[in-house]
């Protein structure tokens, strides 16, 4: 299977703190990858630099056939993040916060509708994205990601706020993430649920600098 | 989608956003009047003096009322990590300039209708050349509204994006008060000089920091 992400000795600084001091990875397409490690450890900064929102500092990163030293908005097409915030105007619809993330992706109407009857937005549409609970605030993020069609999912403690319709919801997009020629990477701490999800467990632990020069500190485990 | 259509996407959800939360309707529509308002009380109409600086008030208003849309313009990316979603969305960041530059000079547009309203209201002005005027203002108005984009976004990352968008902005639109006042000053007969030189000038500086802006916004995105 050919590799989605390909990372050689990857460093990302954040400030001057080496968030990710010399990571490893290559993740083929079609896996669900489960991201663990303790708070700090790294997950978030991980997944932001796949998805080319934290600059490479070092080391080789390779996304979707494409080097993120020197072209993450190529990469950015086909990816989808789902982090900690939704990405979306507070003052426009459930169905405008879609449909701009659709037609911006190259999609249409449809694309953002078949995403908002996927995660059971439909009775929302026409709620301002303000005035949404968290839970649904999380369904509207996981449903522009999906509308934008990505090859590459990329989730970040994805079930945090959502209620057990919202998980069962999540989880079936994850489980048909590979029929759907998608690749999955989830950053959790919610082990027993997402375990059950990936195919593979990637262990992180934080990257540390001595002397000036930065150290391998993360290391692959698989499940 | 090209260039045009994306810009015109963005163009569009700004707006909208404008519409449904109604911050220039309610906040930088008045602020502006209220400048205008103040000037009149501030200098003697009976002398002439309004007449004579109506131009220069005017814009004046304009340009405190355009570093209310610029930051306005960004803050609705910082909310909810929308800039993440901005630089994730696969659009042009050259389209995104236009779109947002677009959507400021729009609603400067409107705010420029109101004022002038006002303007001609308390400032006892006399109209000469309404082409003149309207030239002047189209060019003036592309020219903040490109510069005020390109610095909004330079400071968009920032907690002291406030304070800090009027001190970067209000020096390097200079140019534009100065052309868009000498340019009003002969459309509305309070100079004798010529005043399409003016707008000449207004259009080159339109022309050059829309340039610039389409060729920086992007890596400014990405270091916001």
């Amino acid at each position: 299977m050919p590799l989605v992400v390909r990372l050689r000795s990857a460093v990302c600084l954040l400030g001057r703190f080496p968030a990710l001091a010399g990571v490893d990875l290559d993740v083929e397409s079609g896996e669900v990858v489960l991201l663990s490690g303790a708070n700090g450890s790294g997950k978030t900064t991980l997944l932001r630099l796949l998805a080319g929102l934290h600059r490479l500092y070092s080391g080789e990163a390779d996304v979707l056939g494409h080097d993120l030293a020197v072209d993450r908005r190529g990469a950015r097409r086909g990816i989808g993040l789902l982090g900690h915030e939704t990405g979306c105007y507070d003052d426009l619809t459930v169905r405008e916060n879609l449909r701009f993330a659709a037609r911006a992706a190259g999609g249409d109407a449809e694309a953002s509708d078949t995403a908002l009857e996927r995660v059971g937005l439909t009775a929302q549409a026409g709620v301002t994205h303000g005035r949404l609970s968290a839970g649904q605030r999380r369904r509207l993020a996981l449903a522009v990601m999906l509308a934008r069609d990505p090859q590459l999912l990329l989730l970040d403690e994805p079930h945090a706020g959502l209620d057990a319709a919202g998980r069962a919801v999540l989880d079936t997009v994850v489980a048909s993430a590979p029929d759907e020629d998608r690749t999955v990477i989830i950053a959790s701490h919610e082990l027993d649920r997402t375990r059950a999800l990936a195919g593979r467990e990637i262990v992180l632990a934080g990257g540390v600098a001595r002397d000036g020069v930065l150290e391998h500190a993360s290391q692959a485990v698989p499940a | 989608m090209n260039l045009w259509r994306e810009a015109m996407l963005v163009a569009g959800k700004d707006l909208r956003i404008e519409a449904r939360s109604r911050v220039t309707l309610y906040q930088v529509l008045p602020f502006g009047l209220i400048v205008v308002l103040l000037f009149a009380f501030a200098l003697d109409p009976s002398r002439g003096v309004l007449s004579r600086v109506a131009p220069g008030l005017f814009w004046v208003a304009v340009l405190l009322a355009a570093l209310l849309a610029v930051s306005r313009s960004f803050a609705v990316e910082t909310e909810n990590g929308a800039r993440d979603g901005l630089r994730l969305s696969g659009l042009d960041p050259a389209a995104v300039f236009l779109g947002k530059a677009g959507a400021i000079a729009f609603q400067l547009a409107v705010l420029e209708v109101a004022l002038g309203a006002g303007v001609a209201l308390l400032y006892d002005v006399e109209l000469r050349s309404l082409g003149l005027l309207v030239a002047a203002a189209v060019a003036a108005t592309a020219g903040v509204a490109a510069t005020g984009t390109l610095y909004g976004v330079l400071a968009a990352g920032l907690r002291v994006r406030e304070t800090l968008v009027p001190l970067l902005l209000l020096p390097v639109v200079a140019p534009v008060m100065l052309g868009a006042t000498r340019a009003w000053e002969a459309g509305l007969g309070s100079a004798t000089s010529d005043g399409w030189p003016w707008v000449a000038l207004l259009a080159l500086f339109a022309t050059l920091y829309t340039s610039i802006g389409m060729l920086a916004f992007g890596p400014l995105l990405e270091e916001a």
